[in-house]
């Protein structure tokens, strides 16, 4: 993506909204010195007194944060306060620069021996550690000169512009404060894209030159065309002005997915808990087609009991009863690792013991699992379905769908995310009840392209031909099944309006997204009949490039435009 | 030198709050002071003023812990540090 002219630039739209605001950049993440960088001050004593004038500035600065804090959040700052002055690290960095030594360099070696000091302690100290490393980040971003890490404090809201965003950056992210994520790289499908449908954040990413943009210019984004326009003129300030009307109107979901002919697509949405299922609940979703059972197995050194599992699992049940729980068995592995199940040390992560496959290398946790749904849906009214992950031939779907039988589960069935199951999908539904697309590893795993890479961003949006070719092999292996068994979609895709009527239009059956883009996707359908769909799909299917089938799908959408999407 | 015992009451052991407690309280006083395990040479003893190394020490609940200092009102000082580790800093 290049820049058009001198005040627009451009990248990928990730998810809808036109606003207007002044950029903040994200701090570069502060970079390790020269190994072995000899002193930079004048003499030693100087390079001393630059450090502890670094260290202590660095500690009344976190104090600061801590007396607006509250609570453990509090408690971590205070004492991470303490570490940025603490008396055997600064020794320990005093006699590095005494023997020759950068301040920097001295403070960067130091924290590591600390940080070492403490990973072999284990446990809780172990855990200390990460702190070293943000109070040696600090300390080093104050002897340059330069802002520390992490997320600008600011009076008045702002767009946040970055290289990129970690889950770690954005654990801290205030939508009050920050009104628009803009990325010069990271792709559709990227952590920046997920946390910003997840606020309702307007979100660009793979926009190259941004974070050269000078701080406090006022730019104006517009999230669903992926530009970034500087200095905004009456155009783009009345397009702001009717993005918050637009954004007050499409609040609601009237909770029936449909399309303009009354073809019925049931809307449900993706979720990670008993919390989001019940805001899921509350936006209209009409079920759940995502369970993300990880929660419950995050964050812990062992397996939770079955006991914790069930309350666990019912809590998201009880929000939704007498409608559909599709629940997918634990999903751990690649960017998501469990220590007690998967291992950090293979070589290609996407490509390994990841998902239902866990089960051959730690077997009998995905069975405790089962036990658990199923001791939670007789407790409660909702519709309990099952899936595996990572499903990659009819004999592991067979395989699943026993052990979803020997627990006294009704509706087994398995996700379509790596390629070789859109191709057997036949074989697959003869021996599960359904299949759910999940889009983000499909993309991933059929164009061949890591999800979290900014340069193979273009690869990485489910509009490529070759990826909804896969979804109409999946959706006819259902028809050659002859069962009108469902395929449905979980992943990302099902949010983006164009595309879900896209995928309304090869066949799927039901959508499930983030609660947010409900009301969106559920006005766009409702826009179209089944026949403009399938229309939609074909023009699609025949793009020579996923550019070319997103534009021509969008153009025949005017809705879109009308609605700031 | 004064010389002080005391037993870790806090339940999670000397880290977390209860360091950071300690350690402020260390850090008011015009002394220096040493800590290290029961046991331990008085040449290995600790920084007491050090959060670092009063984590590095890893002393858990029920552990004792000798404390070191020298100096006008060190033996006062010390007494009141030991009050204040042998109450459990978590209870509040």
């Amino acid at each position: 993506m290049e820049t058009l002219s001198d005040n627009t630039f451009n990248g990928v739209g990730v998810s809808p909204g036109r606003i207007i605001g002044s950029v903040r950049q994200m701090p570069k993440p502060v970079s390790e010195p020269p190994v072995g960088e000899r002193l930079t001050h004048d003499t030693p004593e100087a390079a001393v007194e630059a450090l502890r004038a670094a260290a202590k500035s660095v500690q009344a600065s976190l104090n600061d944060r801590a007396a607006s804090a509250s609570g453990a959040g509090r408690e971590v700052l205070e004492a991470t306060a303490l570490m940025a002055a603490d008396p055997m690290l600064i020794k320990a960095a005093v006699k590095l620069i005494n023997g020759g030594a950068s301040a920097e360099r001295a403070i960067w070696d130091a924290a590591a021996s600390v940080a070492e000091m403490l990973l072999n302690l284990g446990g809780y100290m172990a855990e200390r550690a990460t702190d070293i490393f943000d109070v040696r980040s600090r300390v080093v971003a104050e002897l340059r000169g330069v802002p520390a890490p992490g997320i600008p404090l600011s009076d008045t809201p702002f767009v946040l512009v970055a290289e990129d965003l970690a889950p770690a950056d954005t654990a801290t992210l205030d939508p009050a404060s920050v009104i628009a994520l803009v990325t010069s790289s990271g792709g559709p499908q990227s952590h920046t894209a997920i946390i910003a449908r997840a606020l309702g954040l307007p979100a660009v990413v793979a926009a190259v030159g941004v974070t050269e943009l000078e701080e406090g210019t006022l730019v104006y984004v517009d999230g669903a065309a992926g530009t970034i326009t500087v200095d905004p003129g009456a155009a783009e300030t009345e397009a702001a002005e009717a993005w918050l009307r637009t954004a007050a109107a499409l609040a609601d979901f009237d909770g029936n997915g449909r399309t303009l002919d009354g073809h019925l697509v049931p809307l449900l949405s993706n979720v990670g808990g008993a919390a989001d299922a019940v805001k899921a609940a509350a936006a209209g979703a009409q079920g759940v087609g995502l369970l993300r059972t990880e929660f419950c197995f995050l964050d812990r050194d062992a397996e939770p009991t079955v006991d914790e599992q069930v309350a666990a699992y019912r809590g998201v049940f009880d929000a939704f009863p007498g409608k559909k729980v599709v629940l997918r068995t634990l999903d751990a592995g690649a960017d998501k690792p469990l220590p007690f199940l998967t291992d950090a040390s293979e070589p290609n992560p996407a490509l390994g013991v990841r998902g239902y496959r866990t089960d051959f290398t730690s077997p009998g946790v995905l069975e405790r699992q089962l036990s658990a749904v199923a001791l939670a849906a007789e407790g409660s009214e909702a519709d309990v379905w099952v899936m595996a992950p990572m499903i990659s031939t009819a004999e592991e779907a067979g395989d699943f769908a026993a052990l979803c039988a020997a627990a006294g589960l009704k509706t087994p069935g398995v996700m379509v995310e790596v390629p070789s199951a859109a191709l057997t999908s036949e074989a697959i539904l003869g021996r599960v009840a359904f299949v759910s697309l999940g889009t983000n590893d499909l993309t991933q795993y059929a164009m061949a392209a890591d999800r979290q890479l900014g340069p193979l961003a273009a690869l990485n949006t489910p509009w490529q031909p070759a990826v909804l070719q896969l979804v109409r092999i999946t959706v006819a292996g259902s028809v050659a099944e002859g069962n009108g068994k469902p395929v449905g979609v979980c992943g990302e895709a099902a949010a983006d309006p164009a595309l879900a009527v896209v995928l309304v239009g090869l066949g799927v059956s039901t959508l499930s997204m983030t609660a947010r883009a409900l009301s969106a996707v559920g006005a766009v359908l409702a826009s179209v009949t089944l026949e403009q769909a399938q229309n939609l799909a074909a023009v699609a299917l025949a793009a020579s490039s996923a550019a070319e089938a997103r534009a021509a799908v969008r153009a025949g959408l005017p809705i879109l435009d009308e609605l700031g999407l | 030198m004064s010389e002080r015992t005391a037993v870790i009451a806090s339940r999670v052991g000397l880290h977390a709050r209860p360091a950071g407690i300690f350690v402020a309280a260390v850090s008011a006083l015009p002394l220096e002071v040493t800590i290290a395990m029961q046991g331990e040479p008085a040449d290995d003893a600790m920084d007491a003023s050090s959060i670092l190394s009063i984590m590095s020490l890893g002393a858990g609940n029920g552990d004792t812990v000798v404390l070191r200092a020298e100096g006008d009102g060190a033996d006062d000082a010390l007494d009141a540090l030991v009050t204040l580790l042998e109450t459990d800093l978590d209870a509040e």
